[in-house]
């Protein structure tokens, strides 16, 4: 018991002390996370309009396919990741694997469904209820897209922290591609599984604090947009 | 060159295997206020929708006098539930504005005057959504006049309104018309039609029963169906 107090005790040290190692992991998780979501949110949000928008053969596949997606096991994407970027895979050549670069590919391809698939169900329910009117005042398809992205903001931004949850929460697919190398692809994630697995359980735990204030200080940011909207629609 | 007039030549729409409209043939010239008329189911706002180029007949044809793209922009509509764009007043008024080209400068003076004329000037930075149903439908009407269209269809605007906010959407109607835009609107509130129509097209089951100007339509209806229509209603 006293064990887990002082683990304790030693986490909130290293986190109030400002501890070097423990916020180079943060900056770095940061880092990758976030330029994972920002890419997976500008490609994920126009799909996410395009399908709601647009009629072309083989919508209702993509859709389907998406939708699967959005499950998709993170070690699995690493591996097929892992197989694309290694030496002797058809992207080998760009000597990619073990890299933060590896890692934002990774996270992006993870939630990338996600951000698409939750931004087209909510899309296509909008354009429902605007596509007679936007019709009628002569808007062309891709002003459409661009008035759904726009108006449907605040819904959209919660979507896109949906997917910033689900990057900065996953292992499996960073300790592939990125191989957990100190000071260069050590993930707050990735670091909790080794240091646990090592008897470290300060730096552990330290980071677990970090990342679950991280996640309610999100849920609270989301839950107040959400309650700015609620008020801009009654 | 006037987008008018327009001309429907024997069209249909089917859907699921029933004729919702069925082979109507009529030309709507311009200046006048034509309303539509006829019971829920009748295809009034089917009508509405194809003569706006909203859906496309499975026959016939719906003809403007001008056809180039421009004859789209010539004409606007009001639905029976106002679409708010999640956006200010102003911008919703802005908005239509802004996909036909008009200039940034040009947008918000058009706006401006428009939203003065429907009397919601003062709450133009309010988001659209918290409007009661009465300003909703006159920011509608707003939307739609800033256009200024050549014709301007409604489609039961005031349906869902009280006696005042009726009155008002009416006003703005006539002050629309006045300004030289064709009418073409449907009710099936009679009271309504006598007090706005110049024309009437009656409708029954996806068919035009008759297409006659207003006083005559009142006196003396030419088809049975609309007779019945005039009689049921005069039991109220």
């Amino acid at each position: 018991m006293s064990e887990i107090f002082s683990a304790f005790a030693i986490a909130f040290d290293l986190i109030i002390s400002f501890d070097r190692e423990l916020y180079s992991i943060i900056k770095r998780t940061l880092y990758v996370s976030i330029t994972a979501v920002a890419l997976a949110a500008f490609f994920g949000l126009l799909l996410g309009a395009v399908l709601a928008v647009y009629r072309f053969p083989g919508r209702r596949a993509v859709i389907v396919v998406l939708n699967a997606l959005m499950g998709l096991p993170p070690v699995v994407v690493g591996l097929v990741l892992y197989l694309f970027l290694s030496r002797e895979g058809p992207l080998g050549f760009m000597g990619l694997l073990f890299s933060p670069t590896a890692m934002v590919l990774a996270q992006f391809f993870l939630i990338l469904p996600i951000i698409a698939a939750l931004s087209h169900q909510f899309l296509r329910d909008l354009y429902l209820e605007y596509k007679e009117q936007l019709c009628s005042l002569g808007a062309q398809p891709n002003q459409v897209v661009l008035t759904l992205l726009w108006d449907g903001r605040v819904n959209l931004i919660t979507v896109v922290m949906a997917g910033f949850g689900r990057a900065i929460a996953e292992v499996g697919a960073v300790l592939i591609v990125g191989g957990n190398i100190a000071e260069l692809t050590r993930v707050m994630t990735t670091t909790i599984a080794l240091e646990t697995s090592k008897g470290n359980l300060a730096l552990a735990l330290a980071l677990g604090i970090v990342l679950v204030l991280g996640a309610i200080g999100l849920n609270a940011a989301a839950y107040t947009l959400g309650g700015v909207s609620t008020y801009r629609r009654i | 060159m006037s987008t008018l007039p327009l001309t429907l030549s024997d069209v249909s729409l089917q859907r699921d295997g029933n004729t919702l409209i069925d082979g109507i043939s009529l030309t709507f010239s311009a200046g006048s206020k034509s309303i539509v008329l006829g019971h829920n189911g009748a295809g009034k706002s089917l009508l509405l929708r194809l003569c706006h180029g909203l859906m496309g007949p499975d026959a016939g044809s719906v003809e403007w006098a001008e056809r180039n793209p421009e004859g789209h922009r010539r004409q606007a509509m009001v639905f029976q539930k106002p679409i708010m764009l999640r956006r200010s007043v102003r911008a919703n008024v802005t908005y239509g504005l802004k996909v036909n080209g008009v200039s940034k400068t040009r947008r918000d003076e058009i706006a401006d005057i428009n939203l003065k004329r429907v009397g919601l000037e003062d709450i133009a930075s309010r988001p659209a959504g918290v409007l009661s149903g009465g300003e909703q439908q006159r920011l509608a009407l707003a939307r739609a006049w800033a256009l200024a269209p050549d014709v301007l269809f409604l489609d039961e605007p005031t349906a869902n309104l009280d006696p005042a906010a009726t009155l008002a959407v009416e006003e703005i109607v006539e002050e629309i018309h006045g300004g030289g835009t064709k009418i073409i609107m449907t009710t099936h509130d009679l009271s309504q039609a006598r007090r706005l129509a110049d024309e009437i097209i009656f409708m029954h089951q996806g068919r035009m029963t008759e297409h006659t100007p207003a006083p005559q339509f009142f006196e003396d209806p030419q088809s049975a169906e609309a007779r019945a229509y005039l009689k049921g209603e005069l039991r109220w």
